[in-house]
Protein backbone atom coordinates (compact mmCIF):
# COMPACT_ATOMS: atom_id res chain seq x y z
CA UNK A 1 0.00 0.00 0.00
CA UNK A 2 1.27 3.45 -0.81
CA UNK A 3 0.25 6.48 1.36
CA UNK A 4 -0.93 8.93 -0.80
CA UNK A 5 1.05 12.70 0.36
CA UNK A 6 -1.38 14.85 1.87
CA UNK A 7 -0.31 18.33 -0.25
CA UNK A 8 -3.45 19.94 -0.31
CA UNK A 9 -2.62 23.57 1.09
CA UNK A 10 -5.94 26.33 1.16
CA UNK A 11 -4.81 29.38 2.28
CA UNK A 12 -7.17 31.34 4.06
CA UNK A 13 -7.49 34.25 6.46
CA UNK A 14 -8.00 32.22 9.72
CA UNK A 15 -6.70 34.13 12.63
CA UNK A 16 -3.99 32.94 14.03
CA UNK A 17 -4.78 30.67 17.10
CA UNK A 18 -2.38 29.49 20.07
CA UNK A 19 -0.98 26.88 17.14
CA UNK A 20 -0.82 29.60 14.74
CA UNK A 21 -2.72 28.40 11.61
CA UNK A 22 -2.57 24.79 12.17
CA UNK A 23 -6.32 24.05 11.77
CA UNK A 24 -6.54 19.65 12.46
CA UNK A 25 -4.83 17.04 13.15
CA UNK A 26 -5.90 14.12 10.80
CA UNK A 27 -4.43 10.18 10.38
CA UNK A 28 -2.17 9.51 7.82
CA UNK A 29 -3.38 5.62 7.73
CA UNK A 30 -7.45 6.33 7.41
CA UNK A 31 -7.36 10.64 6.80
CA UNK A 32 -9.82 10.85 9.94
CA UNK A 33 -9.68 14.23 11.33
CA UNK A 34 -9.59 15.69 15.25
CA UNK A 35 -9.23 18.75 16.40
CA UNK A 36 -5.94 20.28 17.57
CA UNK A 37 -5.32 18.52 21.36
CA UNK A 38 -3.36 16.33 22.65
CA UNK A 39 -3.50 13.06 20.88
CA UNK A 40 -0.96 11.46 18.92
CA UNK A 41 -2.86 8.35 17.31
CA UNK A 42 -5.66 7.97 15.59
CA UNK A 43 -8.65 6.24 17.46
CA UNK A 44 -9.79 4.11 14.51
CA UNK A 45 -6.64 2.58 13.98
CA UNK A 46 -3.64 3.62 15.73
CA UNK A 47 -2.41 5.63 13.13
CA UNK A 48 -0.18 8.43 13.53
CA UNK A 49 -1.73 12.06 13.32
CA UNK A 50 -0.38 14.62 11.46
CA UNK A 51 -0.52 18.53 11.81
CA UNK A 52 -2.92 20.15 8.94
CA UNK A 53 -3.30 23.99 8.58
CA UNK A 54 -4.70 26.62 6.41
CA UNK A 55 -1.66 28.79 5.92
CA UNK A 56 -1.39 32.34 5.05
CA UNK A 57 -0.14 33.63 2.11
CA UNK A 58 3.50 34.46 2.43
CA UNK A 59 6.64 35.85 1.01
CA UNK A 60 9.97 35.29 0.89
CA UNK A 61 10.54 38.83 2.08
CA UNK A 62 8.54 37.82 5.00
CA UNK A 63 10.52 35.01 6.00
CA UNK A 64 13.54 36.74 5.03
CA UNK A 65 12.63 39.70 7.67
CA UNK A 66 12.09 37.27 11.11
CA UNK A 67 14.67 35.99 13.71
CA UNK A 68 17.54 34.32 12.91
CA UNK A 69 15.93 31.09 14.20
CA UNK A 70 13.33 28.29 13.71
CA UNK A 71 10.69 30.87 14.44
CA UNK A 72 11.31 32.83 10.54
CA UNK A 73 8.59 29.88 9.63
CA UNK A 74 6.40 29.89 12.86
CA UNK A 75 3.83 30.33 10.54
CA UNK A 76 4.05 27.14 9.19
CA UNK A 77 4.58 25.57 12.50
CA UNK A 78 1.92 24.61 15.14
CA UNK A 79 2.75 27.21 17.54
CA UNK A 80 1.50 30.82 18.73
CA UNK A 81 2.06 34.02 16.63
CA UNK A 82 4.29 35.26 19.78
CA UNK A 83 6.51 32.30 20.01
CA UNK A 84 9.44 33.83 19.65
CA UNK A 85 9.11 36.46 22.88
CA UNK A 86 8.72 33.54 25.12
CA UNK A 87 11.49 31.34 26.86
CA UNK A 88 13.06 28.91 24.22
CA UNK A 89 16.15 27.79 23.32
CA UNK A 90 15.87 29.33 19.80
CA UNK A 91 17.26 26.88 17.62
CA UNK A 92 17.67 26.56 13.33
CA UNK A 93 19.70 29.19 11.09
CA UNK A 94 22.53 26.72 11.41
CA UNK A 95 24.94 26.97 8.09
CA UNK A 96 24.66 25.04 5.05
CA UNK A 97 28.11 24.12 4.02
CA UNK A 98 29.19 24.11 0.66
CA UNK A 99 31.61 20.86 0.43
CA UNK A 100 33.35 20.77 -2.23
CA UNK A 101 36.84 18.94 -1.21
CA UNK A 102 34.02 16.21 0.15
CA UNK A 103 32.49 16.56 -3.28
CA UNK A 104 35.97 16.20 -4.67
CA UNK A 105 36.70 13.15 -2.84
CA UNK A 106 33.24 11.66 -3.27
CA UNK A 107 33.00 12.25 -7.23
CA UNK A 108 30.07 14.60 -7.05
CA UNK A 109 29.46 18.01 -8.50
CA UNK A 110 28.28 20.25 -5.73
CA UNK A 111 27.51 19.18 -2.33
CA UNK A 112 26.43 20.49 0.41
CA UNK A 113 26.11 19.52 4.43
CA UNK A 114 23.31 21.16 6.61
CA UNK A 115 25.57 21.35 10.03
CA UNK A 116 23.44 20.99 13.21
CA UNK A 117 26.18 21.36 15.30
CA UNK A 118 25.32 24.80 16.12
CA UNK A 119 22.10 24.61 18.07
CA UNK A 120 21.99 25.01 21.58
CA UNK A 121 22.49 21.47 22.29
CA UNK A 122 24.49 20.69 19.38
CA UNK A 123 21.52 18.72 17.38
CA UNK A 124 18.21 18.78 15.24
CA UNK A 125 16.83 17.59 18.37
CA UNK A 126 16.63 21.60 19.39
CA UNK A 127 14.55 22.29 16.66
CA UNK A 128 11.74 19.68 17.00
CA UNK A 129 11.80 20.51 21.17
CA UNK A 130 10.97 23.69 20.74
CA UNK A 131 8.01 23.49 18.59
CA UNK A 132 6.80 20.98 21.85
CA UNK A 133 7.73 22.56 24.40
CA UNK A 134 5.46 25.50 22.59
CA UNK A 135 2.51 23.53 21.96
CA UNK A 136 2.89 21.62 25.27
CA UNK A 137 2.77 24.72 27.13
CA UNK A 138 -0.19 25.88 25.15
CA UNK A 139 -2.13 22.35 26.40
CA UNK A 140 -1.30 23.12 29.51
CA UNK A 141 1.46 20.17 30.01
CA UNK A 142 3.32 20.68 33.43
CA UNK A 143 6.42 18.32 32.28
CA UNK A 144 8.65 17.55 29.58
CA UNK A 145 9.47 14.40 29.38
CA UNK A 146 10.77 12.01 26.30
CA UNK A 147 12.52 8.50 25.43
CA UNK A 148 15.84 9.20 24.10
CA UNK A 149 18.42 7.98 22.15
CA UNK A 150 20.98 11.04 23.58
CA UNK A 151 20.97 13.86 21.46
CA UNK A 152 17.03 14.38 22.61
CA UNK A 153 17.37 13.94 26.21
CA UNK A 154 20.25 16.56 25.71
CA UNK A 155 17.54 18.88 23.87
CA UNK A 156 14.48 18.27 26.35
CA UNK A 157 16.55 18.77 29.22
CA UNK A 158 17.84 21.97 28.49
CA UNK A 159 14.18 23.59 26.66
CA UNK A 160 12.58 23.03 29.94
CA UNK A 161 15.39 24.30 32.31
CA UNK A 162 15.16 27.61 30.07
CA UNK A 163 11.24 27.74 30.42
CA UNK A 164 11.75 26.69 34.17
CA UNK A 165 9.54 23.70 33.87
CA UNK A 166 9.98 19.98 35.08
CA UNK A 167 11.92 17.89 32.58
CA UNK A 168 12.09 13.60 32.64
CA UNK A 169 14.39 12.01 30.52
CA UNK A 170 14.02 8.27 30.14
CA UNK A 171 17.33 7.17 27.85
CA UNK A 172 19.20 3.54 27.59
CA UNK A 173 21.92 2.56 30.37
CA UNK A 174 24.30 2.11 27.67
CA UNK A 175 24.25 5.59 25.89
CA UNK A 176 27.44 7.46 25.33
CA UNK A 177 29.01 9.33 28.51
CA UNK A 178 28.85 12.75 26.88
CA UNK A 179 25.41 12.13 26.38
CA UNK A 180 24.48 11.63 29.86
CA UNK A 181 26.46 13.83 31.25
CA UNK A 182 25.35 16.20 29.02
CA UNK A 183 21.50 15.73 30.07
CA UNK A 184 22.23 15.31 33.90
CA UNK A 185 23.93 18.66 34.06
CA UNK A 186 20.53 20.73 33.73
CA UNK A 187 18.97 19.21 36.19
CA UNK A 188 15.85 17.71 35.29
CA UNK A 189 15.46 14.29 36.26
CA UNK A 190 17.15 11.94 33.96
CA UNK A 191 16.52 7.87 34.47
CA UNK A 192 18.63 5.51 32.82
CA UNK A 193 16.93 1.92 31.72
CA UNK A 194 18.55 -1.56 31.34
CA UNK A 195 17.42 -2.00 27.98
CA UNK A 196 17.70 -0.97 24.86
CA UNK A 197 16.12 2.06 23.10
CA UNK A 198 12.87 0.83 22.32
CA UNK A 199 12.57 -0.84 25.84
CA UNK A 200 12.36 2.89 26.87
CA UNK A 201 10.62 4.12 24.53
CA UNK A 202 8.08 1.32 25.55
CA UNK A 203 7.95 2.29 29.03
CA UNK A 204 7.44 6.26 28.18
CA UNK A 205 4.51 4.95 25.89
CA UNK A 206 3.01 3.60 29.09
CA UNK A 207 3.62 6.13 31.18
CA UNK A 208 2.30 8.90 29.07
CA UNK A 209 -0.89 6.89 28.93
CA UNK A 210 -0.80 7.38 32.52
CA UNK A 211 0.45 10.98 33.49
CA UNK A 212 -1.79 13.11 31.98
CA UNK A 213 0.00 16.32 32.54
CA UNK A 214 3.61 15.22 31.43
CA UNK A 215 4.18 15.93 27.76
CA UNK A 216 6.17 13.18 25.87
CA UNK A 217 7.44 15.22 23.43
CA UNK A 218 7.96 12.51 20.75
CA UNK A 219 4.81 10.44 21.97
CA UNK A 220 1.93 12.32 22.93
CA UNK A 221 3.02 15.66 21.52
CA UNK A 222 4.73 13.47 18.86
CA UNK A 223 2.35 15.40 16.24
CA UNK A 224 3.39 18.84 16.93
CA UNK A 225 6.90 18.09 17.33
CA UNK A 226 7.88 16.23 14.45
CA UNK A 227 7.06 19.15 12.76
CA UNK A 228 9.88 21.07 14.00
CA UNK A 229 12.13 18.96 11.94
CA UNK A 230 10.58 20.45 8.65
CA UNK A 231 12.56 23.99 9.55
CA UNK A 232 15.52 22.04 8.36
CA UNK A 233 14.24 21.80 4.58
CA UNK A 234 13.04 25.06 4.71
CA UNK A 235 16.26 26.56 5.33
CA UNK A 236 17.99 24.32 3.04
CA UNK A 237 15.44 25.73 0.39
CA UNK A 238 16.13 29.44 1.44
CA UNK A 239 19.56 28.94 1.63
CA UNK A 240 20.16 27.67 -1.58
CA UNK A 241 18.46 31.07 -2.38
CA UNK A 242 15.23 29.45 -2.05
CA UNK A 243 15.80 26.93 -4.48
CA UNK A 244 15.12 22.84 -3.34
CA UNK A 245 18.11 20.59 -4.26
CA UNK A 246 18.15 17.65 -6.77
CA UNK A 247 19.00 15.40 -4.36
CA UNK A 248 19.06 14.86 -0.13
CA UNK A 249 19.80 12.42 1.79
CA UNK A 250 19.12 12.07 5.55
CA UNK A 251 19.89 9.41 8.57
CA UNK A 252 16.81 7.07 9.45
CA UNK A 253 16.31 6.32 12.96
CA UNK A 254 12.55 6.62 13.48
CA UNK A 255 12.26 8.28 10.09
CA UNK A 256 10.25 11.39 11.55
CA UNK A 257 13.06 13.55 9.90
CA UNK A 258 13.16 12.22 6.56
CA UNK A 259 9.15 12.59 6.13
CA UNK A 260 9.13 15.69 7.66
CA UNK A 261 11.94 17.28 4.97
CA UNK A 262 9.93 16.02 2.36
CA UNK A 263 7.08 17.56 3.82
CA UNK A 264 8.74 21.18 3.88
CA UNK A 265 9.39 20.73 0.09
CA UNK A 266 6.26 20.50 -0.89
CA UNK A 267 4.41 23.16 1.56
CA UNK A 268 7.21 25.49 0.35
CA UNK A 269 6.28 24.52 -3.26
CA UNK A 270 2.69 24.48 -2.86
CA UNK A 271 2.87 28.10 -0.96
CA UNK A 272 4.82 28.98 -3.85
CA UNK A 273 7.69 30.22 -2.09
CA UNK A 274 10.19 27.64 -4.47
CA UNK A 275 9.36 25.95 -7.79
CA UNK A 276 8.32 22.26 -7.38
CA UNK A 277 11.55 21.54 -9.49
CA UNK A 278 11.71 17.32 -9.23
CA UNK A 279 14.42 15.83 -5.80
CA UNK A 280 14.95 12.79 -4.87
CA UNK A 281 14.97 11.81 -1.01
CA UNK A 282 17.35 8.73 -0.28
CA UNK A 283 17.46 7.59 3.36
CA UNK A 284 20.74 6.22 5.38
CA UNK A 285 20.57 3.58 8.05
CA UNK A 286 23.42 1.26 9.89
CA UNK A 287 23.36 -2.17 8.77
CA UNK A 288 23.31 -3.00 12.81
CA UNK A 289 20.15 -1.29 12.65
CA UNK A 290 18.24 -1.35 9.44
CA UNK A 291 15.26 -2.02 9.19
CA UNK A 292 14.05 0.46 6.66
CA UNK A 293 16.48 -0.44 4.61
CA UNK A 294 15.78 -3.89 5.02
CA UNK A 295 12.19 -2.85 3.70
CA UNK A 296 12.59 -0.95 1.00
CA UNK A 297 15.40 -3.83 -0.49
CA UNK A 298 12.32 -6.04 0.29
CA UNK A 299 9.62 -4.15 -1.31
CA UNK A 300 7.92 -4.19 1.72
CA UNK A 301 5.73 -1.07 3.08
CA UNK A 302 5.81 -2.79 6.55
CA UNK A 303 8.65 -2.34 8.70
CA UNK A 304 9.65 -5.74 10.38
CA UNK A 305 11.49 -4.84 13.83
CA UNK A 306 15.21 -5.33 15.01
CA UNK A 307 17.27 -5.70 17.72
CA UNK A 308 19.75 -2.69 17.07
CA UNK A 309 23.68 -3.81 17.26
CA UNK A 310 25.42 -0.70 16.14
CA UNK A 311 28.23 2.12 17.07
CA UNK A 312 25.32 4.66 15.80
CA UNK A 313 23.39 4.90 18.74
CA UNK A 314 21.15 7.75 17.78
CA UNK A 315 19.94 6.04 15.36
CA UNK A 316 19.33 2.34 16.75
CA UNK A 317 15.89 2.13 16.87
CA UNK A 318 14.38 -0.97 16.04
CA UNK A 319 11.26 -0.46 15.63
CA UNK A 320 10.70 2.65 13.75
CA UNK A 321 7.60 4.71 13.98
CA UNK A 322 7.87 6.22 10.38
CA UNK A 323 9.50 4.01 8.71
CA UNK A 324 6.60 2.80 6.66
CA UNK A 325 6.49 6.67 5.42
CA UNK A 326 10.07 6.73 4.63
CA UNK A 327 9.55 4.20 2.38
CA UNK A 328 6.41 5.99 0.97
CA UNK A 329 8.57 8.98 0.47
CA UNK A 330 11.67 7.48 -1.40
CA UNK A 331 9.68 5.64 -3.77
CA UNK A 332 7.81 8.62 -4.73
CA UNK A 333 10.58 10.80 -5.15
CA UNK A 334 12.43 7.78 -6.66
CA UNK A 335 15.02 7.71 -3.99
CA UNK A 336 16.22 4.94 -2.01
CA UNK A 337 17.30 3.84 1.70
CA UNK A 338 20.34 1.85 2.47
CA UNK A 339 22.72 0.86 5.06
CA UNK A 340 26.33 0.67 5.83
CA UNK A 341 28.95 -1.42 8.34
CA UNK A 342 30.18 0.29 11.66
CA UNK A 343 33.70 0.31 10.18
CA UNK A 344 32.29 2.70 7.57
CA UNK A 345 30.74 4.77 9.00
CA UNK A 346 33.93 5.95 11.15
CA UNK A 347 35.71 5.73 7.92
CA UNK A 348 32.99 8.12 6.53
CA UNK A 349 33.37 10.40 10.27
CA UNK A 350 36.93 10.63 9.50
CA UNK A 351 36.64 11.61 5.71
CA UNK A 352 33.76 14.63 6.58
CA UNK A 353 36.38 15.90 9.46
CA UNK A 354 39.87 15.63 7.29
CA UNK A 355 38.40 17.32 4.13
CA UNK A 356 35.71 19.68 5.48
CA UNK A 357 36.39 20.41 9.54
CA UNK A 358 33.49 18.77 10.24
CA UNK A 359 33.38 16.79 13.36
CA UNK A 360 29.93 14.72 13.11
CA UNK A 361 28.45 12.25 15.29
CA UNK A 362 28.13 8.75 13.57
CA UNK A 363 25.09 9.31 12.35
CA UNK A 364 26.60 11.84 10.29
CA UNK A 365 28.84 8.56 9.40
CA UNK A 366 26.04 6.83 8.54
CA UNK A 367 24.53 9.40 5.61
CA UNK A 368 27.66 9.91 4.38
CA UNK A 369 29.11 6.45 4.11
CA UNK A 370 25.35 5.82 2.42
CA UNK A 371 26.32 8.30 0.33
CA UNK A 372 29.49 7.06 -1.25
CA UNK A 373 27.77 3.48 -1.33
CA UNK A 374 24.58 4.95 -3.36
CA UNK A 375 26.69 6.75 -5.69
CA UNK A 376 29.10 3.70 -6.25
CA UNK A 377 25.64 1.94 -6.73
CA UNK A 378 25.02 4.23 -9.39
CA UNK A 379 21.65 5.28 -7.43
CA UNK A 380 22.87 9.09 -6.44
CA UNK A 381 23.11 11.01 -9.56
CA UNK A 382 26.83 12.72 -9.30
CA UNK A 383 26.02 15.36 -11.56
CA UNK A 384 23.06 16.32 -9.37
CA UNK A 385 23.15 19.05 -6.40
CA UNK A 386 23.47 17.40 -3.24
CA UNK A 387 22.26 17.99 0.51
CA UNK A 388 23.21 15.83 2.81
CA UNK A 389 22.16 16.62 6.88
CA UNK A 390 24.58 16.72 9.40
CA UNK A 391 22.76 15.87 12.46
CA UNK A 392 24.41 16.31 15.29
CA UNK A 393 28.27 16.56 17.07
CA UNK A 394 30.84 14.37 16.79
CA UNK A 395 31.83 15.40 20.25
CA UNK A 396 29.05 13.50 21.51
CA UNK A 397 30.23 10.03 20.42
CA UNK A 398 34.13 10.46 20.97
CA UNK A 399 34.10 6.42 21.69
CA UNK A 400 32.97 5.89 18.17
CA UNK A 401 36.05 6.83 16.66
CA UNK A 402 38.65 6.55 19.79
CA UNK A 403 40.41 3.84 18.37
CA UNK A 404 40.70 4.75 14.91
CA UNK A 405 42.72 7.96 15.22
CA UNK A 406 46.14 7.76 16.01
CA UNK A 407 47.25 8.10 20.01
CA UNK A 408 49.66 10.73 20.61
CA UNK A 409 52.91 10.37 22.68
CA UNK A 410 54.38 13.02 24.28
CA UNK A 411 57.92 14.19 23.50
CA UNK A 412 60.41 16.17 25.27
CA UNK A 413 59.97 20.21 24.56
CA UNK A 414 63.58 20.29 22.40
CA UNK A 415 64.06 21.08 18.73
CA UNK A 416 65.54 17.80 18.09
CA UNK A 417 63.08 15.53 19.84
CA UNK A 418 60.58 17.27 17.39
CA UNK A 419 63.03 16.63 14.82
CA UNK A 420 63.46 13.16 15.40
CA UNK A 421 59.33 13.09 15.68
CA UNK A 422 59.06 14.30 11.98
CA UNK A 423 61.85 12.01 10.55
CA UNK A 424 60.00 9.08 12.40
CA UNK A 425 56.38 10.10 11.36
CA UNK A 426 57.83 10.72 7.25
CA UNK A 427 59.21 7.17 7.54
CA UNK A 428 56.08 5.57 8.95
CA UNK A 429 54.38 7.56 5.88
CA UNK A 430 56.70 6.07 3.50
CA UNK A 431 56.18 2.57 4.60
CA UNK A 432 52.77 3.32 4.42
CA UNK A 433 52.39 4.79 1.12
CA UNK B 1 -6.36 -19.91 33.98
CA UNK B 2 -6.27 -16.49 32.52
CA UNK B 3 -4.09 -13.40 31.80
CA UNK B 4 -4.54 -9.84 31.62
CA UNK B 5 -4.47 -7.47 29.23
CA UNK B 6 -3.69 -3.60 29.39
CA UNK B 7 -5.30 -1.41 27.25
CA UNK B 8 -4.57 2.51 26.33
CA UNK B 9 -6.44 5.01 26.59
CA UNK B 10 -7.90 5.53 22.80
CA UNK B 11 -9.41 1.69 23.34
CA UNK B 12 -10.86 2.44 27.35
CA UNK B 13 -14.16 3.17 25.34
CA UNK B 14 -14.63 -0.33 24.38
CA UNK B 15 -13.61 -1.41 27.86
CA UNK B 16 -15.68 0.49 29.84
CA UNK B 17 -12.68 2.74 31.06
CA UNK B 18 -11.02 -0.45 32.35
CA UNK B 19 -7.34 0.35 31.75
CA UNK B 20 -6.59 -3.99 32.18
CA UNK B 21 -9.16 -6.61 31.68
CA UNK B 22 -8.83 -10.20 32.40
CA UNK B 23 -8.67 -13.01 28.63
CA UNK B 24 -8.27 -16.52 28.06
CA UNK B 25 -4.61 -18.35 28.03
CA UNK B 26 -4.00 -19.80 24.34
CA UNK B 27 -2.19 -18.02 21.30
CA UNK B 28 -1.87 -13.98 21.05
CA UNK B 29 -4.50 -14.66 18.13
CA UNK B 30 -7.24 -16.64 20.93
CA UNK B 31 -6.58 -13.75 23.42
CA UNK B 32 -7.83 -11.15 20.98
CA UNK B 33 -10.71 -13.19 20.03
CA UNK B 34 -11.49 -13.52 23.75
CA UNK B 35 -11.35 -10.17 23.81
CA UNK B 36 -13.50 -8.88 21.29
CA UNK B 37 -16.20 -11.56 22.46
CA UNK B 38 -16.12 -9.84 25.84
CA UNK B 39 -15.57 -6.48 24.40
CA UNK B 40 -17.64 -6.40 21.21
CA UNK B 41 -15.23 -4.40 17.67
CA UNK B 42 -12.19 -4.31 20.19
CA UNK B 43 -10.10 -6.68 17.83
CA UNK B 44 -11.47 -4.58 14.56
CA UNK B 45 -9.27 -2.02 16.56
CA UNK B 46 -6.09 -4.02 16.69
CA UNK B 47 -6.48 -6.11 13.56
CA UNK B 48 -6.90 -4.78 10.54
CA UNK B 49 -9.70 -6.07 7.17
CA UNK B 50 -7.41 -8.89 6.55
CA UNK B 51 -7.08 -9.89 10.39
CA UNK B 52 -3.37 -9.08 11.12
CA UNK B 53 -2.03 -6.73 13.41
CA UNK B 54 -2.14 -2.92 12.55
CA UNK B 55 1.24 -1.58 11.01
CA UNK B 56 1.28 1.13 14.07
CA UNK B 57 0.13 -0.91 17.25
CA UNK B 58 3.06 -2.89 18.95
CA UNK B 59 1.94 -5.61 21.31
CA UNK B 60 3.79 -7.33 23.82
CA UNK B 61 3.64 -10.48 25.52
CA UNK B 62 5.39 -10.18 28.75
CA UNK B 63 8.86 -8.23 27.64
CA UNK B 64 8.83 -9.81 24.25
CA UNK B 65 7.29 -7.36 21.55
CA UNK B 66 5.38 -10.05 19.21
CA UNK B 67 6.83 -9.13 15.93
CA UNK B 68 10.37 -10.45 17.39
CA UNK B 69 8.42 -13.48 18.40
CA UNK B 70 5.36 -15.27 16.32
CA UNK B 71 3.17 -12.51 15.96
CA UNK B 72 -0.55 -13.46 16.19
CA UNK B 73 0.59 -17.02 16.55
CA UNK B 74 2.70 -16.31 19.63
CA UNK B 75 2.10 -18.10 23.13
CA UNK B 76 0.37 -16.14 25.74
CA UNK B 77 0.70 -18.32 28.53
CA UNK B 78 -1.41 -17.91 32.10
CA UNK B 79 -0.22 -15.45 34.42
CA UNK B 80 1.40 -13.58 31.72
CA UNK B 81 0.79 -9.54 31.13
CA UNK B 82 -0.32 -8.43 27.34
CA UNK B 83 0.56 -4.86 27.14
CA UNK B 84 -1.31 -3.20 23.59
CA UNK B 85 0.30 0.06 22.61
CA UNK B 86 0.20 2.77 19.93
CA UNK B 87 3.00 2.23 18.18
CA UNK B 88 3.64 5.81 16.86
CA UNK B 89 6.43 6.89 19.33
CA UNK B 90 10.05 7.65 19.12
CA UNK B 91 12.61 9.16 17.48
Amino acid sequence: MTIAAPTTISTSAVPASRFGHASRLSCRECGQTYQLGAQHACAECFGPLEVGYDFPALTREAVEAGPPSIWRYASLLPVPADVASRPNTEPGCTPLVRADRLAAALGLRTLWVKDERSNPTHSFKDRVVAVALAAAVEMGYKVLACPSTGNLANAVAAAAARAGIRSVVLIPASLEPQKILGTAIYGGTLVTVDGTYDDVNRLASELADDREDWAFVNVNVRPYYAEGSKTIGFEIAEQLGWRLPGQVVVPVASGAQLVKIDKAFRELGALGLVDETPYRVFGAQASGCAPVAAAFRAGQDVVQPVRPDTIAKSLAIGNPADGPYVLDVARRTGGAVADVSDAEIVDAIRLLAATEGIFGETAVGVTLATTRRLLEAGQLDPEAETVIINSGDGLKTLDAVAGSVASVSPIRPTRQAFAELESSNHARKAVVA
Amino acid sequence: MSVSVRIPTILRSYTGGAAEVSAQEGTLRDVIAGLDAAYPGLAGRILDEAGKLRRFVNVYVGDEDVRLAQGLDTRVPSGIQVSVIPAVAGG
